[in-house]
């Protein structure tokens, strides 16, 4: 096959990726902007920034989101790890695969649909809209994914492994703490930062559970871009960026490490 | 025995997750389906639903999410095409998902700036001739940003079904003469219509449920089945007729789902 590719692909090749980034890199480059709108590049300013970090309110907000998403995708891991190992253990294909559809339905079901239904369970709970229902959904939303980043790594594990520590004595803890759990290590990190870039990007979800004093990131953007242009959005989305870029590259080395380079796949 | 309670402890928090926030919303949504406004059990939403306004609705976000996806489709399959075809074809697609990776809100809103009426889509089309255009809020602009923002969904499971095409195949056919076109149309294509399929489902669904573009983007120009659905719950605050919508999107989801989830298992795994 010839690897050279002709020069109109060579030109699609680039404006798709052009198209891609055309937008964030518009938002950074007008959070420079003296002018004020997104429209006429003034003068290069830090304003913005400025404004930016003496907002308390969104400082707060900011703070809000991040001791969310890392709450749930603490918690959604450890859920969802014993969650994996309970449906490895299970024998029955039958039984197995019910279980994986149970799993698998909060991944393609559309927000709307989780945060409506949400909704609805947490008003009849008795759960006030606020803190603990948006982590709650979080968490709920989460643990799916953290089961299907671990669930390969136990099944590649060969068995002999584990019978091989039961014959030299571990008990039952010794061998999920000293075998299990080391070895599916990249498995548990992936789904850790799944469901951490879930919680940070999750909007719709949030919208539904939120409550009036309470709100995170998407949400308030959401709001603010409703009432128009206002340059430390972009200020904000700059940082953003650079921040998830960083989680990106944290992501990478870590799962790099764990053979190859796994689970692109399971992006959405 | 002691074996069977130590593993029954560990399953209890999962087995929880899946009964209240899996199993229980699904059935409360079905639950409230059937009750009017009053908070008493009937049909009325149902049929209301078979009203010429729902039903309307119901055809223009089918419609919308159609020509999403086709766009999509008609943009990432040549996109994920030629990445096959690159030298570090791994590291361009990661450079194709990483704009997945910034919140959807941001990349919204940056479409305020290019559209808007002084935007730079407009300054283009003022300088090759076309002039100013009113781009935001209307229905090309949802469409727009929609494919934008499914775009990497799509490229994602058609470059890995590519990649995953025996080379030995196109070989063959070009032995035995077929021209490009036929080899695209009867090998490549079929070998990787699961990967064309996972894609499809991946933006044809939330397309069908989009709702804050729609409303930041599209104005009020393009209801979807989830903008009805958020303005039934959180304005109008009828969360029967809301949670009837929503059983109807569950339908047409499993629908899809059966009708392009043949090996999707494999795909996703």
């Amino acid at each position: 096959m010839d690897k050279r590719l002709s020069p109109l692909s060579r030109i699609f090749l680039i404006v798709m990726f052009a198209l891609l980034y055309l937008p964030i890199f518009y938002l950074i480059f007008y959070s420079f902007n003296s002018g004020g709108n997104m429209y006429d590049f003034e003068s290069f300013t830090f304003d913005w920034y400025k404004e930016l970090f003496q907002d308390t309110r969104l400082l707060i907000i900011v703070l809000n989101t991040i001791v969310i998403a890392l709450l749930s995708a603490l918690i959604s891991t450890i859920i969802g790890v014993l969650g994996a190992m309970m449906i490895y253990k299970i024998r029955s294909g039958r039984t197995k695969n019910a279980l994986l559809s149970l799993n698998n339905i909060l991944i393609v079901s559309p927000d709307v649909i989780i945060g409506a239904s949400f909704l609805i369970l947490f008003t009849i709970a008795g759960i006030q809209l606020g803190f603990y229902s948006v982590l709650l959904s979080h968490i709920a939303f989460s643990i799916p994914i953290v089961v299907l980043m671990v669930l390969p790594k136990l099944s590649e594990m060969s068995p002999s492994l584990l019978d091989a520590a039961r014959d030299l004595g571990a008990s039952r803890w010794k061998v999920i703490t000293k075998v299990v759990i080391p070895y599916i290590t990249p498995g548990i990190f992936a789904g850790f930062f799944m469901a951490l870039t879930y919680s940070l990007d999750d909007f719709a979800v949030t919208f539904f559970v939120t409550g009036n004093g309470f709100t995170t990131l998407s949400v308030e953007i959401y709001s603010l871009a409703r009432q128009g242009i206002s340059l430390s959005i972009n200020a904000l989305s700059t940082i953003i960026f650079l921040v998830t870029m960083l989680i990106v590259v944290i992501y990478h080395l870590i799962t790099r490490r764990g053979r190859k380079s796994p689970d692109l796949e399971v992006l959405k | 025995m002691e074996n069977k309670t130590t593993r029954n402890l560990y399953t209890i928090p999962y087995v929880i997750w899946i009964a209240f926030f899996v199993i229980a919303p699904i059935l409360l949504v079905l639950y409230y389906s059937f009750q009017d406004i009053d908070g008493s059990f009937s049909l009325t939403n149902y049929r209301n639903f078979f009203t010429p306004i729902y039903l309307e609705m119901t055809l223009s976000s089918f419609w919308y999410a159609f020509l999403i996806t086709l766009i999509t489709l008609l943009f990432a399959y040549p996109t994920a095409y030629l990445l096959t075809k690159l030298k570090h074809k791994q590291l361009w697609l990661l450079l194709i998902i990483v704009p997945s990776w910034i919140n959807l809100l941001l990349k919204a809103y940056a479409f305020l700036g290019i559209f808007g009426t002084y935007g730079m889509a407009n300054k283009v089309l003022e300088a090759i001739g076309i002039g100013s255009k009113d781009i935001l809020f209307t229905d090309f602009s949802f469409v727009f940003v929609s494919v934008y923002i499914f775009i990497p969904f799509m490229i994602l499971p058609i470059f890995n079904a590519l990649d995953k095409l025996n080379p030995t195949y196109l070989d063959a056919a070009n032995d035995l003469g077929a021209s490009r076109w036929t080899t695209f149309r009867r090998i490549v294509f079929p070998l990787t219509i699961d990967g064309v399929k996972a894609g499809c489902q991946i933006t044809f669904i939330p397309a069908l449920s989009l709702f804050m573009l729609t409303r930041l983007i599209a104005g009020s120009q393009v209801i979807t089945l989830g903008t009805a659905i958020e303005q039934q719950f959180l304005v109008t605050q009828n969360w029967g007729m809301g949670s009837t919508i929503a059983v109807f999107l569950i339908i047409f989801m499993f629908i899809i789902m059966f009708a392009t989830g043949t090996k999707r298992r494999k795909a996703r795994g």
